[in-house]
C-alpha cells in the first residue's frame, strides 16, 4: 500500500506543476498585467515602460513564470485591483467560509444520500425506488442555481426558518459562542441546497452499486450459511458497497467547488465560488487566477485523496 | 525439414514493481520449449493453469512477442512479426476456448465466416455467400442460418461456426487452445469428431492446446506435457499413457477419474502411491527452483525432463 | 429409525420469463439417506443446479412447488427466521466457483467465524477463533494460523474451494449439498478436493449430493446416482448399476460421448438441449433428439418404471432404443438439424 500511495503521489506533483502552467499562461492572455487599474491613467506611456522594466513585465515568459512560482510559494499572489489588498489576503477569509460551506454539504450530501441510495438499491424496481430515481433525474437535469433560488425562496422568504444572505449575523464578537452558531447556521441553507444537487450522483452510483453486489455469489455464500437478509445486507451488501462510494469522497470535494460558485452567488454567501463571480465579471484577473489555480489544486488533491482511502479500505490494494 | 519447428522458445512476461513502476522480474511464461510437428497429425500440448502450454500457441501464431527461441514454419524462420507475412497468417488459424466471447456478437454469422474471405480474396458478393454455405455445411450448421447473429445459437454450433472462420482459407495448421473445454460432454463430442473429420478431408494439422488428458489421448499422435512453462515430458500417445516416466506426468494421468466405479478402490490406492511417491522423489525430477530440468531422451519417440547424469 | 434424511416430493421450480413461469425443475422425486453420497448428473440447461438451490432454497425470484423434507422439516413451506436456523446448520452448500464465493473484503477467519456465530452463540470469540482454525487445519490448508488472517485473493483456487469447504461443514451439517465443486479446478486440484471430500465424509457422517456434469467425478464419488435431463429425473441407480447396465437413451448416450480406451469415433448427441422456454412440456422429452426410435415406443405421459431393485428409468422408450452406427447417424443428422 504505501508503494502505492508513494507513486500516487508522485504522480501528483507533475500535475500541480502542470496546472500552474496551464494557469499561468492563461494569465498572460488576459488584457493587462499587474500594473493596469493600479496606476493614474494620465501617466506617460514611457514611464510606465520603465516601472514595467523595474518588475520584470518585459522579461520572457519562462523567467516570469519562476518568478510567480516563487510568488506562489512565498503566498503571494498579487494584488487585486479592486479591492486594492493582497489577494492572499483577500482570499485567506473567504477560504474558511467556503470550507464550512463545503463541510456541511457534504455532510449533508452523505446523510441524504445514503439511506436513499441503500433502500433504491435494496428495493430496486419498487415505486420507492423509481420515485428516488426519478428524483435523480429532475437533479441531473436541473440547473444547481435554479435549485438554490426555490430553497432560498421557500424556506428563507416564505417560510422565514433560515437568513437569506451573508456568512453571520451583524455586531457579533468573532470568536463567541454565538458567532460561531450563527456561522453554521448561516451555511445551512445553501449547504442543504449544494446537497440537494449532490446527492443524485451519490445516490445513483450506490444503488448501481448495490444492486450489482446483490447478484455476487458470496451473497449466496452468505444466505447458505443462514445470514438472515438484513445481515446480508448489512455485512455483506452494504459494506461491499459503500467501499467505492467511500473512494468516491475525493471526487466529492471536486463536485462541491462548482457548487459553492452558484450556490454563494444566489444566497449571497462571502466565500470563494462568490468571489469568483464577482472577480470575473469585475476583471480581477489576478483574484481569477489565483482562485482557478486553487480550485484546481483542491480537485488534485482531491482525487489523491480518493486514491488513498481505496488503498486504505481495499484489501486487495493494500496487501500487496 | 519439419512442417513446424519451435526452437526453445521463450516467452517472458515482465512485472512491474517498485515506486517508479519498472520491470523488476519476469514471469517466465514459456522457459525454453522445442518441438516438432508433422504435417497432418495432431500434437497435443498439456498442462495446468498457469503452464504455460496457451502462451506457447499465441506465441507461435503472433499473440504474443517471443523473447528469444526460433519458430520455423515450412522451414521458414517466422520468429519475427514481421515474417508472420500474408502467407502464413493464411496458412495458420487459432480456435479459441470460449465460444461465447470469440465471436463478435454484433456481425452475423455471414460477416464472421466471411471476415478471412474479405481479408486475402477477392471475392464476389455471391461468391462469398456461396463459400460461407459451404464451409456452415462443412461444420454441420444449417446454410440457411447464415444471417442470424451468434447469440442465436447453442455453445456447441458457435464452436462449429469458429472452426468454419479458421478453416474459411484452407489452412495447413490450426492452434486449438482449449477447443472443448467450454462445452458439454454430448456437444464436446461433436465438435471432436467433426475435428477429426475435417483433418482427414483437408490433411490438417493441429497444435490441440488441452488441460484434459482423456481429450487428448483421445485426439493425439504425440504429446507434451508442460509444467510451469517447461516441458517434463514428450513422447507418442502410448509412450505418455502407457509409459509415463516423469512424476508430474504419472501426477497428471492418476488425478484423471475412472470412469468405472468399480475401479473405484483401485483408483484411490493408485493415486495415494502416486501422491507419496511425489511428495518423496520430488527433488529427483525438479530443480531446487521447483522447475523442470532439461529433457533427457530415453527411446526414439520419447524424452523425459531429468537431471543429467553423473 | 429411518434412515431417510431428505425426502423431496413432486418439486418443481419455475422462473419466469416474461409474463409466464417456466419449470426448470419440473415433478422431481427423490430421497437421500444417511451417509450417503448422492450424484446429480446432467448437461447444462438440465435444471441440476436450480435443483440444490431449491433444496436451500436459494432462489430468491422463483415460483417453488412441492415438499423438501430435512428430517420432516418442509424447508419450502417453513418461516424464513426457521429456515436461517437450518441453513449452514443442519444443511450447508459448496459452491462452484472458488473465486468468487468468499467475500472479497473479509478475512478468511472472519468468513468462518460468521457461520459459526450465526448458530452457536455460546462459543465465545476466542472459542469461534480456536475452531475456525481447527476447520482450516481439517480441510488441509497448511499453517492455518496465518491463513485465517488472509484475505481470499491471497489464496490459490484450490485453497479457496478448501476455505468454502470449512465454512460448509462448520456446523457439521447433515446435509450437504456440493454444487460443481471442481468444475473450476486444475485436474490434480480436484482429486485432492474429491478426496478431501471424500475423508469428511467419513468424519461428519452427512448425506451429500453431488451435482456434476462429469461422468467420471459421479464413477468415484457416488452411491447412487439420478440422471437429469430438461428438468427431470431420467434414470436413477446405484451407481455400479447405471454405469455397467446404462437403460434410458439419454445415460446411454452421454456415456457413449465420453472418450475412452480404444474408441475411434465419439457418439453424438444429435440436436441441442432444449432451452427452459423451448422444453417440451408433453410427451418423452427426449424424444426430439432419438428420431430413429418409432414414436409408438415413447409413453404419452412417461413415468418413473422400477426396473429393478432400486433403479427407476422413466419412460418406456428405453426398450426400443439402440446407439445408431456412424452412417446411419450420420444420414440422420443431415436431415435438417443445424
Amino acid at each position: 500500500m504505501w508503494k502505492f500511495i508513494v507513486r500516487r503521489l508522485l504522480v501528483t506533483f507533475p500535475q500541480i506543476v502542470f496546472l500552474s502552467v496551464l494557469v499561468f499562461v492563461m494569465a498572460q492572455f488576459m488584457p493587462g498585467d499587474a500594473l493596469t487599474g493600479l496606476i493614474d491613467p494620465n501617466i506617460s506611456p514611457e514611464a510606465l515602460e520603465i516601472q514595467r522594466e523595474r518588475l520584470g513585465l518585459n522579461n520572457p515568459w519562462y523567467v516570469q513564470y519562476v518568478d510567480w512560482l516563487g510568488g506562489l510559494v512565498q503566498g503571494d499572489l498579487g494584488q487585486s485591483f479592486r479591492f486594492k489588498m493582497d489577494v492572499t489576503a483577500l482570499i485567506s477569509e473567504r477560504v474558511m467560509n467556503t470550507i464550512l460551506l463545503s463541510l456541511v454539504s457534504l455532510i449533508f450530501t452523505y446523510l441524504i444520500a445514503i439511506p436513499l441510495g441503500i433502500i433504491s438499491g435494496r428495493y430496486n424496481d419498487s415505486p420507492l425506488d423509481s420515485a428516488i430515481t426519478g428524483y435523480s433525474y429532475l437533479g441531473f437535469a436541473t440547473p444547481i442555481f435554479i435549485f438554490a433560488l426555490v430553497v432560498l425562496w421557500v424556506f428563507g422568504f416564505m417560510l422565514g426558518w433560515f437568513p437569506t444572505s451573508g456568512s453571520v449575523a451583524p455586531g457579533l464578537d468573532a470568536g463567541s459562542m454565538e458567532y460561531y452558531i450563527s456561522k453554521l447556521y448561516h451555511a445551512l441553507l445553501p449547504g442543504l441546497s449544494i446537497a440537494l444537487i449532490s446527492v443524485v450522483s451519490t445516490i445513483q452510483y450506490l444503488r448501481s452499486e448495490i444492486v450489482d453486489t446483490k447478484q455476487k455469489d458470496f451473497i449466496i455464500t452468505a444466505r447458505a450459511k443462514g445470514a438472515s437478509e438484513n445481515r446480508v445486507y448489512n455485512k455483506h451488501i452494504f459494506r461491499n458497497s459503500l467501499l467505492p462510494i467511500a473512494a468516491f469522497f475525493g471526487w466529492e470535494i471536486t463536485s462541491l467547488i462548482s457548487g459553492t460558485v452558484f450556490v454563494e452567488r444566489v444566497f449571497s454567501y462571502p466565500g470563494m465560488g462568490l468571489l469568483f463571480l464577482e472577480s470575473v465579471t469585475g476583471r480581477d484577473f489576478s483574484v481569477v487566477t489565483a482562485l482557478v489555480l486553487l480550485f484546481g489544486i483542491a480537485s488534485i488533491l482531491g482525487a489523491l485523496l480518493s486514491d488513498i482511502i481505496l488503498s486504505i479500505v481495499d484489501p486487495r490494494i493494500r496487501i500487496k | 525439414m519439419a512442417f513446424l519447428e519451435v526452437k526453445d522458445l521463450q516467452v517472458y512476461f515482465p512485472i512491474k514493481g517498485g515506486i517508479l513502476n519498472r520491470t523488476v522480474e519476469y514471469t517466465r511464461a514459456v522457459d525454453g520449449v522445442s518441438f516438432e510437428l508433422e504435417q497432418g497429425k495432431t500434437y497435443g500440448l498439456v498442462g495446468e493453469s498457469g503452464s504455460g502450454k496457451s502462451t506457447t500457441g499465441r506465441a507461435i501464431i503472433g499473440l504474443e512477442d517471443i523473447t528469444s527461441g526460433q519458430v520455423l514454419f515450412e522451414g521458414k524462420d517466422i520468429t519475427d512479426k514481421k515474417a508472420k507475412n500474408k502467407n502464413f497468417r493464411k496458412d495458420v488459424q487459432m480456435i479459441f476456448q470460449d465460444p461465447y466471447s470469440s465471436l463478435n456478437p454484433r456481425k452475423r454469422v455471414l460477416d464472421i465466416v466471411a471476415e478471412p474471405l474479405r481479408n486475402y480474396e477477392k471475392l464476389s458478393k455471391q461468391e462469398e455467400r456461396k463459400r460461407v454455405q459451404e464451409l456452415l455445411d462443412i461444420v454441420n450448421v444449417s446454410p440457411d442460418s447464415i444471417f442470424k447473429y451468434p447469440h442465436e445459437f447453442s455453445g456447441g454450433q458457435r464452436q462449429r461456426i469458429g472452426v468454419a472462420r479458421a478453416i474459411a482459407l484452407k489452412p495447413k495448421l490450426i492452434i486449438a487452445d482449449e477447443p472443448v473445454s467450454a462445452l458439454d460432454v454430448s456437444v464436446q463430442a461433436q465438435v471432436l469428431n467433426f475435428l477429426q473429420e475435417i483433418q482427414k478431408e483437408l490433411n490438417l494439422t493441429y497444435l490441440f492446446i488441452s488441460h484434459d488428458l482423456g481429450v487428448v489421448k483421445h485426439m493425439c499422435d504425440n504429446i507434451s506435457i508442460m509444467y510451469k512453462g517447461r516441458y517434463v515430458e514428450q513422447g507418442s500417445t502410448k509412450d505418455i499413457f502407457e509409459n509415463p516416466q516423469h512424476i508430474y506426468t504419472k501426477r497428471l494421468i492418476a488425478a484423471i477419474p475412472d470412469i468405472d466405479p468399480r475401479n473405484r478402490e483401485k483408483q484411490f490406492e493408485f493415486r495415494k502411491e502416486v501422491t507419496k511417491e511425489y511428495r518423496e522423489s520430488f527433488n529427483n525430477y525438479f530443480d531446487s527452483n521447483g522447475l523442470a530440468f532439461g529433457l533427457q531422451s530415453i527411446s526414439d519417440t520419447h524424452k523425459v525432463a531429468l537431471p543429467e547424469k553423473g | 429409525m429411518s434412515n431417510e434424511l431428505l425426502k423431496i416430493k413432486n418439486l418443481s421450480t419455475s422462473f419466469r420469463i416474461g409474463d409466464e413461469y417456466y419449470a426448470a425443475v419440473d415433478d422431481v422425486t427423490l430421497t437421500l439417506n444417511k451417509n450417503e453420497v448422492l450424484g446429480i448428473v446432467g448437461e447444462s440447461g438440465s435444471g441440476k443446479s436450480a435443483l440444490a438451490f431449491s433444496v436451500m432454497r436459494l432462489h430468491t425470484k422463483a415460483k417453488i412447488e412441492g415438499e423438501v423434507l430435512l428430517n420432516n422439516q418442509d424447508i419450502v413451506t417453513m418461516p424464513k427466521s426457521k429456515l436461517d436456523k437450518i441453513r449452514g446448520d443442519e444443511m450447508a452448500m459448496i459452491f462452484q466457483d472458488p473465486l468468487t464465493a468468499l467475500n472479497p473484503l473479509t478475512p478468511i477467519g472472519g468468513q468462518i467465524e460468521e457461520t459459526l456465530f450465526l448458530h452457536n452463540r455460546k462459543l465465545g470469540q476466542q472459542g469461534r477463533k480456536k475452531r475456525a482454525v481447527e476447520l482450516l487445519d481439517l480441510v488441509g490448508i497448511p499453517n492455518a494460523e496465518r491463513v485465517f488472517e488472509q484475505f481470499p485473493h491471497e489464496l490459490s483456487g484450490g485453497m479457496r474451494q478448501r476455505v468454502i469447504i470449512a465454512i460448509a461443514i462448520a456446523n457439521d451439517p447433515k446435509l450437504l449439498i456440493a454444487d460443481e465443486p471442481t468444475t473450476a479446478l486444475d485436474v490434480t486440484i480436484q482429486a485432492q478436493i474429491l478426496d478431501l471430500i471424500r475423508e469428511l465424509k467419513e468424519k461428519i457422517h452427512a448425506g451429500i449430493i453431488l451435482i456434476t456434469h462429469d461422468l467420471g467425478v459421479v464413477a468415484e464419488m457416488a452411491d447412487r446416482v439420478a440422471v437429469m435431463y430438461a428438468g427431470q429425473i431420467v434414470e436413477i441407480a446405484s451407481v455400479e448399476k447405471l454405469f455397467e447396465n446404462p437403460l434410458h437413451p439419454y445415460t446411454r448416450s452421454l456415456l457413449n460421448s465420453v472418450p475412452v480406451e480404444g474408441q475411434d469415433t465419439l457418439h453424438v448427441i444429435q440436436g441441442v438441449v432444449p432451452s427452459l422456454k423451448n422444453l417440451p412440456r408433453e410427451g418423452c422429452r427426449f424424444a426430439a433428439r432419438i428420431p430413429w426410435v418409432d414414436a409408438s415406443a415413447h409413453e404419452e405421459n412417461p413415468t418413473m418404471h422400477e426396473v429393478e431393485s432400486g433403479h427407476f428409468v422413466r419412460c418406456t422408450c428405453h426398450e426400443h432404443f439402440y446407439i445408431p452406427d456412424q452412417n446411419e447417424e450420420k444420414g440422420e443428422q443431415s436431415n435438417g438439424i443445424s
